[in-house]
């Protein structure tokens, strides 16, 4: 495959701990396979920071904040297959545990009381992002095209999606990639 | 509450335990009457129960938190009002009529009052939708609520006084018999149908009611006849051969359901109100055919109010030898029946949960095969029967097998009771002959204008007006009874999404693609009424379906989906009408989910809102 004909790939973290991130790297020395067929575009490791049109955008982790919409409605318009990958990005996984608890309780845990931050005040800066009441999966603020559950998705899963993709077949994983016990 | 806290609860306890002795299929009978006494059910006695009844902790708690009239551990007031929820009642204005109540008592629908006097919330369909708006107070029906209804029943609870001295007027429930044909009809002599087959002997009253083509009432269109004669076959007459697998313990159960839970639904309550005698003549007559000397009347929750009168038929039908040792006098003709009581569980109405109920465990439905013909209750041959369908084996059993089979259609022998609600003048009570068109008995009980009627309740079928010369027969429309009729002009989008309301909230859990469908589901059509659906959630809904249909464990996911399917295919308008844009929308309002940090950082700036080009 020619230079000028790789596949585009964008990725990112939302509301998540970059240990899909890390899978991805997980790949090992099929990474210099996988780097033939795809250049990346914005993602943690180039540090690009917004968004050019794709061919895929990988999404770990789901929205939590106002910036979240911005970075996932940039990779929505930008990349022609979007795939949520890993737990959080598909239902919301750890950081929606706070869902069942007040907003307001939260942020008098984390800067209030005893051990908190920022002098026991509720920081009121226009450069952090503004929480939701609720973490959301990411399926509920864009459409998405796949999910690739896991926590994170094996390397080998992730790895076969995107071959498959990169192939033009129609993503299939077997079972044994799709269990994790 | 604070009544469980008290140090005599282990002696207030007492008497319910004893009463029901150590038999651990009692726990669900137990629970209930804890549940009305003290108002909830708390940790401790559960312990009790368990020690008392030598079951792990974990039995009794898992029953205690799956019926929802047992609310778990969470307490209710002293008084529990629950709104029927059923389209019909928000038809009459529920919606309105809980805010209503709920304002003049200052609560919060699912809360307790402060005073822990009083509760407020909303419960599965009650079987009352010819005389909606309905609800209960501490199990006991109310029907035709109004504001002046809701005044008074406000005033007696301030009042405090006992739901037992209430002004009995305010629990009156109707019969509302429209039309009347050979079960509702003719006049029946207690004993006449048992005298018959006593005459005729067992094996031929099996050959009548095989004669007569009686297919099971509750929908599913079984033959009766060969229900009976799989029971029967399950431990063989001769020495040794027996199919079930508990060995000689072996014996046969009749069961009659009588957990008419499918929203709109009624026909049951009137057959037990005022035909109790035939119902449970039916059962005998069952029992006689089969060979079971044990029978359970399963009767809902919501039809609590009813248990002192059928207690009193029972009593009657044993001090006329019609029940009890050598029935009618026949040696060895031994037949009881016992009623256990249901506590808010639609699920418990499929008959192998019904049978887990039974036990005293959670309504969850088993595997099948085996089924429950050969591997029941505790493991008998056991046979699940509608209350109809036992009503109709009694006049088979007076009248004959070609009498039956000669009305109604080919495939669909006798007549079949209807529960009619909705937009009609006359509602209540009809019996048809199978065959009768939807356009005939539209026409019989007054609808003006009607656009579309849900026959058998949301897992039945969605009917538009184009598909009225349909008729009722298991050939065409299968029905378990229910029939809920909308005019033109009725929004039948919140017909479908109060359906969708009602699967979520009644999954037992079990399955996952249940269990997740159905909230799926529900929260799609959330979405749309919310004004955020797109043309992608109907097509992620009919895939959802399609899940739902093929993957769940028993029928209640199978049937989930039927309204939203039937409304998408039938009347894809009012879906479209809701649509706010063929593209994607987010499924809730993302400026409006950072409202409490703005208001919690009293942050303003542009950052802190996200508009619709963001």
């Amino acid at each position: 495959m020619s230079e000028n004909k790789k596949i585009r790939v964008a990725t990112c973290s939302l509301a998540g701990c970059f240990g899909c991130h890390m899978s991805l790297l997980d790949i090992d020395e099929k990474l210099l396979t996988l780097l033939e067929l795809i250049e990346f575009d914005r993602t943690p490791l180039t540090d690009i920071k917004h968004c050019s049109p794709c061919d895929v955008g990988l999404i770990e982790g789901g929205v939590c904040n106002a910036e979240n919409v911005h970075v996932l409605k940039e990779f929505r318009k930008n990349c022609k297959v979007l795939v949520a990958v890993g737990s959080c990005a598909i239902t919301g996984g750890i950081p929606a545990m706070r869902n069942n608890i007040g907003l307001w309780e939260c942020f008098q845990e984390v800067y209030q009381f005893e051990g908190g931050l920022e002098g026991g005040q509720v920081p009121n800066d226009p450069e952090l992002p503004l929480p939701f009441d609720k973490v959301h999966p990411i399926y509920e603020v864009v459409n998405v095209d796949y999910f690739l559950p896991g926590c994170p998705p094996p390397a080998d899963a992730i790895w076969k999606f995107l071959t498959d993709l990169l192939a033009g077949r129609e993503p299939k994983l077997e079972y044994e990639m799709l269990h994790y016990d | 509450m604070s009544q469980c806290d008290s140090p005599d609860l282990k002696q207030r306890l007492a008497p319910i335990l004893q009463k029901h002795g150590r038999d651990p299929t009692k726990v669900l009978q137990i629970l209930r009457e804890i549940q009305d006494t003290a108002h909830c059910i708390c940790g401790q006695s559960i312990d009790l129960i368990a020690e008392h009844l030598d079951l792990p902790r974990v039995r009794v708690a898992g029953v205690a938190g799956f019926y929802s009239f047992l609310a778990g551990g969470q307490a209710c007031g002293e008084y529990r009002v629950l709104f029927s929820d059923n389209i019909t009642d928000h038809m009459l204005g529920k919606a309105e009529l809980m805010d209503y109540f709920s304002k003049k008592l200052w609560l919060e629908p699912g809360k307790v009052s402060e005073d822990g006097l009083v509760s407020v919330d909303s419960t599965s369909c009650t079987g009352m939708c010819d005389q909606g708006p309905a609800a209960l107070v501490n199990g006991m029906p109310l029907t035709n609520l109004d504001e002046n209804c809701l005044d008074l029943i406000c005033e007696l609870i301030r009042s405090r006084k006992p739901v037992s001295d209430w002004p009995p007027m305010l629990f009156e429930v109707q019969d509302n018999i429209l039309r009347k044909d050979v079960l509702l009809g003719e006049a029946f002599e207690p004993g006449a149908a048992l005298k018959a087959t006593l005459a005729r002997g067992p094996r031929e009253t099996w050959a009548e009611v095989d004669k007569s083509n009686l297919r099971g009432r509750g929908g599913a269109g079984f033959k009766t006849a060969s229900k009976w004669s799989f029971c029967h076959a399950a431990i063989a007459e001769e020495e040794g051969h027996v199919v079930c697998d508990i060995g000689d313990r072996a014996e046969r159960i009749m069961v009659c359901n009588a957990d008419e839970g499918e929203p709109g639904t009624f026909k049951d309550r009137v057959l037990l109100n005022s035909y109790a005698d035939l119902v449970f003549e039916g059962m005998t007559v069952g029992a006689r055919v089969v060979g079971a000397r044990r029978g359970f009347l399963y009767l809902r929750g919501e039809y609590a109010y009813m248990l002192g009168k059928l207690e009193g038929v029972l009593q009657q039908r044993r001090e006329k030898g019609l029940l009890g040792k050598n029935i009618l006098g026949e040696q060895g003709f031994d037949f009881d029946i016992e009623i256990h009581l249901g506590a808010g569980a639609y699920i418990c109405g499929e008959e192998s949960a019904l049978i887990e109920s039974l036990e005293g465990k959670r309504g969850r439905p088993r595997n099948r095969p085996p089924f429950p013909v050969t591997h029941g209750y505790l493991g008998h041959p056991t046979v699940v029967d509608n209350v109809e369908t036992f009503a109709c084996a009694a006049k088979i059993a007076l009248h004959g097998g070609e009498w039956f089979a000669a009305m109604g259609t080919g495939q669909s022998a006798g007549t079949k009771i209807l529960s009619i609600s909705g937009d009609c003048e006359r509602r209540g009570i009809y019996e048809y002959p199978f065959g009768t068109t939807i356009r005939q008995i539209l026409q019989d009980c007054g609808a003006e204008d009607p656009y579309a009627v849900q026959v058998s309740g949301p897992s039945g079928t969605t009917i538009s007006w184009k598909e009225f010369d349909r008729m009722i027969a298991f050939e065409d429309l299968a029905t378990a009874g229910a029939f809920m009729i909308f005019k033109r002009g009725r929004d039948l989008f919140q017909m479908a999404r109060n359906f969708s309301h009602f699967f979520a909230h009644e999954s037992c859990g079990f399955c996952t693609p249940c269990r997740v469908g159905t909230t799926l589901m529900q929260r799609i059509m959330d979405k749309i009424d919310g004004g955020h659906g797109t043309a992608s959630d109907l097509e992620e809904m009919k895939n959802l379906g399609q899940l739902l249909k093929t993957m769940s464990h028993c029928g209640l996911g199978t049937s989930a989906a039927n309204p939203v399917l039937d409304t998408l295919n039938k009347f894809p308008d009012v879906y479209e009408q809701k649509l706010k844009a063929l593209a994607f929308e987010p499924a809730f309002d993302l400026d409006g989910a950072l409202a409490t940090a703005r208001r919690i950082t009293g942050r303003d700036d542009k950052e802190a809102h996200l508009g619709a080009e963001s």
